[in-house]
């Protein structure tokens, strides 16, 4: 007990320190704007990823229709904010917008929500790569209907949205998304998750409600997937339909499995390297997109559980099967030591 | 009526070039259930492939046998291309989570684009395409139909009869239809499994680079990012007819094919997404595609 | 990762220490200055950016007369022009934009090509003061966002109405159709304007289709309708993607009518892949003329065709123009910094290829637009149409 509250003091002393040193680095100009703006667009896509990571890693549903949910999550938090930030007569600058665009976030990501429940009712008895097409899909069909929307700039794309993401927000969202998602994975709904994903039909045969929980499982991601396209559209300030092309969702497959799918930690290193390596391959110019393509293959073939290697970080409390495989051999080392004396065996556990 | 017809032609021949394309895809994926999103990108390999060729060994006015013998190159090139990346990129996934190899497939689309927009005889600009097959318009009735229109269509159909009498009759056929079925029962039975994997492959690329020739035939501008969509259409095609099955594909992409040209008629500016409502509604009634059977998943 | 990225400034700024270095002039002017390009190098329309890199190597042989450097309040000042990708995206385009800022320290910013990037990233060059030209974003919207942003090229319901008076007046045409793509703010702003100026003079729109983005390359369907109503014009303000497919589509379905576009139709790769019968006698809005005999145009066709063994198209012109905008408003600085290369560029008033430029309160320049017609593949001049 003592040694639990122990660790979960350090991780948050971790995740004040983590923020305050890239705030620092940014605010004494080591980390430039550039770097920073591209840090944010980084913490959006690991929002994005993890939303993605909840359907595709852990419940084993393929979706390739998650920009449209970050669609819907943007331009319905973008309507939200500028409307009534005016109507109130409220500067994006004034303390009271922060509350507003919090709002605004959570009816994004609500509606987004509602979309994905109302799609994945219907659709999940469909399985495999015939609900990736749904998904596609709907996605495209989001677009489509986003374009014909005078309101909205049409194809021309939504302007004047005020800049209320700034990297506070997208550090604390980005904190809460991985902690609902660790707290969703340990919960006994991400444990039925994980149990349909490894096969649906002995879950089922244990009880399991399956399109319940794949229901759940891909509301709750589609809320996420529409809280992070709130963050981008307040941190872009402006969104055009091409923004949540087709491209967008394999891009997300593509952050998924170079990190680790079925991976808190994978899919925050995955999404964070893959958005930052094109831009630091800016001095290949004509070669950049090759070679990251190359890299994204190298990681492929060589890593097999991505760039995590399907480990989790400490403080998640998540143990995954190479974890303990690992443990297993610690485990066997200690014992070997403990047969010569000494008390290696208890030191470990402890 | 004529209006209707004409429609039905277009559509026949948007369908024709979905259906070839699809039924590359169905083979892979019937073979080792894996999404090939470079699949279309051999499309376009074909499609540059053939221009050099035709460029460099012959010109306009030809004879035919040249043409077809720069079309059965380019199917060979393409075709070992095809081996080469599946033997690279694919192969180490084997035993990985089905969607490693779809991410791989999405890098060495990447790639392909990419590399070669960099080398400077391909390059980012789009090209016109040569006409390699003579064409004069026929009209009957008030319908007109192009020699494009009929050899893209013949082609099709030849090619997909002689895919249906190679997956049916000939021993590499069965062997295709075993592994596709269990690899591992097929690798007891004494089926060299990669033997049969790179073959499927070779076949589907070369499908492909045909698809690749015959598409910028009728689309005479090519160009390296050809490949996006026409890629989509072809995997959507796949699936709707039912994904593994190539009857099904050569269904879905001619019914795709002329839903969205009928659409495109009756209203343009809702047709994209209204074609995708529709094949959302089908995959919901059949959900395993119009031709697939719902398989009993067994424990 | 940030080590990498330290590793990566140090080398610009050493890069950044090799100047011209004659510093007669004002203290406060650096001796070496970088203006950023962003360029669109990849994605479908990547072959503008290879016009881009041949309108920057020609501006940069001209820079190399004077050893790479503009004097500016009497001093020598190196130039380098920094060539960055924005692959068409607009929040690529908006992290190349903070690069240009925070690490390149651009002075100003010249580019992108779409609207789309630059409502993007317009709002960061305008937080920053770095004043932002963009090259061709012809949408309503991108100057609107500050009095940092500016254009080199007029803009979408200019380019529509002048096409609707050339064929409503011109052309004598009384019925027109237009194809266009709806996922294509350029395409779809020109049509709009396009059918309010033609009847507006009385003529009548008898089709209007729409198609799906670049992606489409079979316009057969909607060509089916156009056709059935027989117009006397073809409107078709889109990219050069698919423009010789729906040229070549629309001819092989017998329709006759004169084809009518926008400065998109201004590119070689057009008539290249198209086929120049295919084209003959279309008729099209561009900013200038190849063939027009100012000082200022003659100098720089013939500095392009050794470069590039081409005529200049309007992609390459303008984004000379944004170049030499910025560098004349440099030159003619007062006081260094952004807020007056602001006011100079306001105050541009200089002859470019496409004829005398001034920029109105908006940012948006005053240019006259010419009327190009083809024949045997090569746009001829028709007529030319005053700025408003």
């Amino acid at each position: 007990m003592k040694n639990n509250k122990k660790t979960i003091k350090k991780e948050y002393i971790c995740f004040i320190a983590v923020y305050l040193l890239l705030y620092l680095l940014h605010y004494v100009g080591i980390i430039s704007n550039y770097m920073f703006q591209v840090i944010m667009l980084a913490g959006v896509n690991i929002i994005m990823t993890l939303s993605l990571n909840l359907v595709n890693g852990i419940t084993g549903l393929f979706s390739l229709g998650h920009a449209g949910f970050m669609a819907i999550g943007a331009y319905i938090a973008a309507i939200v904010t500028t409307t009534v930030l005016p109507m109130l007569g409220i500067s994006a600058k004034n303390f009271a917008s922060e509350f507003i665009f919090l709002i605004a976030i959570l009816i994004g990501g609500g509606i987004a929500a509602f979309g994905g429940f109302l799609i994945a009712r219907p659709t999940l008895k469909v399985r495999g790569d015939y609900l990736a097409i749904i998904t596609l899909g709907f996605g495209e069909v989001i677009r489509s209907v986003i374009r014909l929307i005078e309101y909205v700039g049409g194809p021309r794309g939504m302007i004047g949205i005020p800049k209320l993401a700034n990297f506070t927000w997208i550090f604390v969202v980005l904190l809460l998304t991985v902690y609902v998602s660790r707290n969703f994975i340990t919960s006994t709904y991400g444990r039925a998750c994980l149990a349909i994903r490894e096969n649906e039909i002995a879950a089922e045969a244990m009880g399991t409600d399956a399109r319940h929980y794949k229901t759940i499982a891909f509301t709750l991601s589609a809320f996420m997937a529409g809280v992070a396209g709130a963050l981008f559209a307040h941190l872009l300030m402006f969104i055009s339909p091409d923004n949540f092309a087709y491209s967008k969702s394999s891009d997300l497959l593509v952050y998924l499995y170079t990190g680790g799918v079925g991976t808190i930690t994978g899919s925050v290193v995955g999404a964070f390297l893959m958005t930052i390596l094109p831009e630091f391959l800016r001095f290949m110019e004509d070669w950049r997109l090759v070679i990251y393509a190359l890299v994204l293959l190298y990681t492929i073939i060589f890593k097999p559980y991505g760039i995590a290697g399907n480990r989790e970080l400490k403080f998640l409390g998540i143990h995954t099967y190479a974890e303990k495989k690992e443990r297993n051999w610690k485990m066997r080392i200690m014992k070997l030591f403990a047969k010569k004396g000494g008390n290696g065996h208890e030191r470990f556990r402890g | 009526m004529v209006k209707v017809i004409q429609l039905l032609i277009y559509g026949l021949q948007v369908g024709s070039i979905y259906a070839l394309l699809a039924t590359g895809y169905t083979l892979i994926y019937g073979i080792i259930k894996m999404i090939n999103l470079a699949h279309a990108d051999f499309m376009m390999l074909g499609a540059f492939v053939s221009l050099f060729l035709y460029t460099g060994l012959a010109g306009s006015g030809s004879p035919m046998w040249l043409i077809i013998l720069i079309v059965l190159l380019t199917m060979g090139i393409v075709g070992m291309l095809g081996v080469l990346v599946e033997r690279i990129a694919y192969k180490p996934l084997r035993q990985r989570p089905a969607l490693s190899s779809l991410v791989a497939a999405v890098g060495v689309s990447m790639f392909i684009q990419n590399f070669l927009r960099c080398i400077p005889a391909v390059g980012p600009s789009p090209r016109a395409y040569p006409a390699m097959f003579t064409s004069a318009n026929i009209t009957i009735g008030g319908v007109s139909i192009s020699g494009i229109q009929i050899i893209v269509i013949l082609v099709s159909v030849v090619l997909m009869i002689l895919m249906q009498l190679l997956v049916t009759k000939t021993t590499i056929g069965k062997q295709m239809v075993a592994t596709s079925c269990d690899k591992d029962a097929s690798a007891l039975m004494g089926i060299n499994v990669n033997k049969v994997i790179s073959i499927t492959f070779c076949i589907g690329s070369a499908l492909a680079a045909i698809c690749g020739i015959l598409y910028s035939s009728v689309y005479p501008s090519i160009h390296v990012y050809m490949a996006a969509t026409i890629g989509n259409k072809a995997f959507i095609s796949a699936v709707l007819g039912g994904i593994g099955n190539t009857k099904g594909a050569v269904l879905g992409g001619l019914l795709l094919g002329i839903i969205e040209v009928f659409l495109q008629s009756f209203n343009s500016s809702v047709s994209y997404g209204v074609s995708f409502v529709i094949l959302i509604v089908i995959l919901l009634y059949k959900p395993a595609g119009l031709l697939g059977t719902v398989e009993m998943e067994k424990v | 990762m940030k080590k990498l990225f330290g590793v990566l400034l140090s080398v610009v700024m050493m890069v950044g220490c090799v100047g011209c270095g004659t510093g007669s002039g004002a203290s406060d002017v650096p001796d070496e200055i970088t203006i950023g390009f962003a360029g669109t190098l990849s994605g479908e329309n990547a072959l503008v950016g290879e016009y881009q890199k041949n309108a920057i190597k020609v501006v940069e042989n001209e820079l190399a007369a004077n050893d790479g450097c503009i004097e500016i309040m009497g001093k020598k000042v190196k130039v380098n022009i920094a060539l960055e990708d924005t692959e068409a995206k607009p929040d690529i385009c908006a992290n190349v934009y903070r690069k240009f800022v925070d690490e390149y320290k651009a002075v100003a910013i010249v580019g992108p090509n779409e609207s789309s990037c630059a409502l993007a990233a317009g709002p960061i060059a305008q937080e920053a003061e770095v004043p932002n030209v963009t090259i061709f974003a012809t949408n309503d919207e991108v100057t609107k966002v500050g009095d940092y942003v500016f254009r080199a090229c007029y803009l979408d319901p200019f380019q529509g109405k002048v096409a609707a008076t050339f064929a409503y007046d011109d052309l004598e045409a009384k019925t027109a159709a237009v194809l266009f793509s709806n996922a294509d703010a350029y395409s779809k702003y020109l049509k709009d304007a396009f059918v309010e100026g033609f009847e507006a003079r009385g003529g009548e729109v008898v089709a209007i289709e729409e198609y799906a983005g670049a992606d489409v390359k079979d316009f057969n369907a909607q060509l089916v309708n156009i056709s059935t109503k027989d117009p006397e014009v073809l409107f078709l303000p889109n990219q050069v993607g698919e423009l010789p497919l729906q040229i070549k589509q629309a001819r092989g379905m017998g329709i006759e009518s004169t084809l009518l576009g926008g400065d998109s139709w201004d590119l070689t790769t057009l008539v290249d892949v198209a086929g120049k019968d295919m084209v003959e006698g279309a008729c099209y809005v561009a900013p200038f003329s190849s063939s027009d005999t100012s000082e200022a145009a003659r100098a720089w066709v013939k500095a392009y065709h050794e470069i590039a063994g081409e005529n200049p198209g309007s992609h390459a012109t303008l984004a000379y123009e944004a170049l030499h905008i910025v560098l004349g408003a440099l030159e003619s600085l007062e006081t260094y910094d952004g807020s007056s290369l602001k006011d100079a560029i306001y105050a541009t008033n200089m002859d470019l290829p496409s004829g005398n430029v001034t920029m109105d309160e908006q940012g948006n320049p005053k240019k006259n637009a010419v009327i190009l017609k083809y024949k045997d593949g090569i746009g001829e001049y028709v007529a030319t149409v005053e700025a408003e």
